[in-house]
């Protein structure tokens, strides 16, 4: 679950982590209010209106104004404000902006790069650290690799002190600006434990000219399967930042993923379901979405899965590859019917059905002689199927 | 012979009186499955499909001479029950709940460090060997005993393509679901050195998913240590985007790294046999197994 930069930075100040004073707001009256605080009731004060929405590229996109006035922070906010904002991460559509976030600019400064995150490969985590910060990570790590640290640690030690000192060393720090980074680091580390972190990154960390250090911008990821222990961060939920089937889906135990082709595909088992995408694919195809169905594929599971699948209206045609392990065929064959006529479904089905029963599943089908429901028994010649029904439809 | 579990393995099941719990229960049991005993705080002394149920990890270990446990108990205890079956000392710790913080993994495979204990999952369909024993939810009828290795991070999955296997005439030795998450107890590399020296092993199935680097690490074992068994590989998620996670908390694609086009590659570059269709695993591994025969046989 990703939660907002205004969101993440109270977490920050909450940890010890410094950022700029800030206030959020949801109207354009929320914001003027903000700056008359902030900028402790004149005008003049130079502060920054930022959108609030699960995507970086605000910057360049508009979404973050220079405003020095109580009326001006108020009209900026009401034109970022309920608006999608896109930019280059967003998609076209863009995400909405339902609440900015009011805080005390800042100019110049040395930006820097801090993040913490899991090491897969040792089951660890790993603080990522860079001299180059504000710039896209990704590509530091692609054209210049040596120019990140990397610090994995023991999660039940912390993170050492030798290990924080090649850090600070790396921004080029020393004296006291060594220390207070020191600690940022620490904290950052202590936050990603106490709060199930799958990430967290300060990009960009500002040396101000001042010498004071600043996280500046956040990106925060929970992980979800830690919410039933974080009820304060589980209610930092925004869905309307989330697709909203997706979204939807995951609501009642369903894995949805939209993609850009023609062919619904309902699949029980994730790896399944990549493979079936896969094999739609190496069919010709383009497969519409990833759905995992999960365990229990009974018929209001399917239902709500094929109520998924269609309201994306690109969709010309469904496969349905189910795995009948504990699932009987026969069950699923009856619910795939039942499903089917609820929602009176007008685009042709082609199900492969394989496992437990598979006769009688495939039977009941054969039977049912229901006009869009086509069993095909072999997953190959079932993906070559469905791209041909779906390339005449 | 197999690995890691055979028809003298003794088995408990923590969380038995759930209802996953209680129905695979009966499932193991019906596959002959050595179930000895079963977990729930609190009722102690009662029976579950003819399997006694105990209070504890420590007194069920202590009365059956138990030597696996599989854990089905809710993801918000499954810490709680690994743990306690760690200090139990139970070898082999079996992880079917799904959705378990990936910091608790984290914490749990600290522990498993400089231990003897073998954890498999978490999020994982379980293992089994065939026509001996099984731990795991998988559908037991679809194994055949014989001499492929199915190693997984699926699970339905996994199960297609031992259908496919049986189909084809080819039974399995051990078969193993190793998980879907990003912090799993047992990898690729640790069961490839196993599976080399087991006597009825004669080819791998190496099934993987996008995500994470195991596969790559799987390709960098093989060739570094010359395996001589034959390894097939399908990894699924071609079709996937980036940085959309597809179904298992392990199978996403970010930061550009962890693409199924690398994985192919790198298994490739190993000697490793790949199979672009997962509708083709079955065949494939009966082609070449065919071919080497004949070899063998000139």
């Amino acid at each position: 679950m990703k939660l907002h930069e205004y969101q993440a930075k109270q977490l920050f100040a909450s940890a010890g982590i410094p950022i700029q004073r800030g206030i959020v707001a949801e109207t354009s009256d929320e914001a003027r209010a903000a700056y008359k605080q902030l900028a402790g009731g004149k005008d003049g004060a130079k502060l920054n209106v930022k959108a609030q929405i699960h995507a970086g590229g605000r910057g360049k996109a508009g979404g973050v104004k220079a405003v020095t006035s109580a009326d001006e922070a108020a009209s900026v906010a009401a034109e970022l404000l309920g608006k999608p904002l896109v930019t280059k991460q967003t998609g076209p559509e863009g995400l909405p902006v339902r609440a900015v976030w009011v805080d005390e600019r800042v100019e110049g400064g040395r930006e820097l790069y801090l993040a913490v995150t899991l090491d897969r490969f040792k089951s660890q985590p790993v603080v990522l650290a860079s001299a180059m910060g504000g710039m896209d990570i990704e590509e530091v790590a692609e054209k210049n690799p040596e120019a990140i640290v990397r610090e994995s640690y023991d999660l039940l030690e912390g993170i050492t002190t030798p290990q924080v000192e090649r850090i600070v060393k790396t921004f080029g720090l020393s004296g006291a600006q060594a220390a207070a980074c020191g600690e940022i680091v620490r904290s950052l580390c202590r936050l990603y434990e106490i709060s199930d972190a799958v990430l967290i990154e300060i990009n960009p960390l500002v040396i101000m000219a001042k010498g004071d250090i600043i996280a500046l911008d956040a990106k925060f990821i929970v992980d979800d399967n830690s919410l039933f222990r974080h009820l304060e961060l589980a209610a930092m939920r925004d869905p309307s930042q989330e697709d909203p089937n997706e979204y939807k889906a995951s609501q009642i135990g369903i894995s949805y993923v939209g993609l850009s082709g023609n062919i619904g595909c309902l699949v029980n088992g994730a790896g399944l379901a990549m493979a079936t995408n896969d094999i739609i694919k190496l069919s010709g195809g383009e497969p519409a979405n990833f759905l995992d169905v999960g365990g229990g594929a009974n018929v209001e599971q399917v239902t709500n899965a094929f109520s998924i699948i269609l309201s994306d209206k690109k969709v010309k045609a469904i496969l349905v590859n189910i795995f009948g392990g504990i699932m009987r065929c026969d069950w699923i064959a009856t619910g795939l019917l039942k499903a089917s006529e609820n929602l009176k479904v007008k685009v042709p089905i082609v199900v492969r059905l394989q496992g437990t029963n598979v006769d009688e599943g495939r039977k009941i089908l054969k039977d049912a002689k229901h006009l869009n429901l086509i069993s095909v028994d072999e997953l190959a010649d079932a993906a070559r199927k469905v791209v041909e029904v779906a390339g005449k439809s | 012979m197999s690995i890691i579990v055979n028809a003298q393995t003794k088995v408990l099941v923590q969380g038995i009186t759930g209802q996953a719990g209680a129905f695979h229960t009966e499932k193991m049991v019906e596959y002959k499955t050595q179930v000895v005993g079963g977990v729930t705080p609190g009722k102690g002394g009662t029976q579950i499909h003819g399997v006694p149920v105990f209070n504890s990890v420590k007194e069920a270990k202590e009365k059956t001479g138990a030597n696996a446990t599989i854990i089905f108990v809710p993801a918000k205890f499954a810490y709680n029950a690994v743990m306690e079956a760690m200090d139990a000392a139970v070898p082999l710790i079996v992880v079917i709940t799904e959705g378990i913080p990936v910091l608790d993994m984290v914490r749990i495979k600290r522990r498993l460090a400089g231990s003897t204990i073998r954890l498999i999952g978490p999020n994982c369909p379980g293992l089994i060997t065939s026509g001996e024993c099984k731990i795991g939810i998988m559908p037991g009828y679809i194994h055949r005993p014989g001499g492929v290795a199915v190693v997984s991070r699926s699970g339905t999955l996994t199960y297609d393509a031992v259908y496919q296997l049986t189909e084809a005439g080819l039974g399995q030795s051990t078969c193993v679901g190793i998980g879907g998450d990003p912090v799993v107890g047992t990898s690729f590399v640790d069961l490839l050195p196993m599976y080399e020296q087991d006597p009825q092993t004669e080819a791998i199935v190496l099934i993987g998913e996008i995500g994470g680097t195991e596969e790559e690490e799987a390709a960098a074992f093989i060739k570094k240590s010359k395996m001589r068994k034959p390894v097939f590989a399908f990894v699924a998620g071609r079709m996937a985007p980036k940085e959309k996670r597809m179904g298992h908390a392990g199978a996403i694609i970010a930061g550009g790294k962890g693409t199924a086009v690398e994985k192919y590659r790198a298994l490739q570059e190993a000697g490793v046999i790949t199979v672009d269709s997962p509708a083709d695993i079955g065949k494939t591994v009966k082609a070449h197994l065919a071919k080497r025969l004949n070899r063998a046989a000139v």
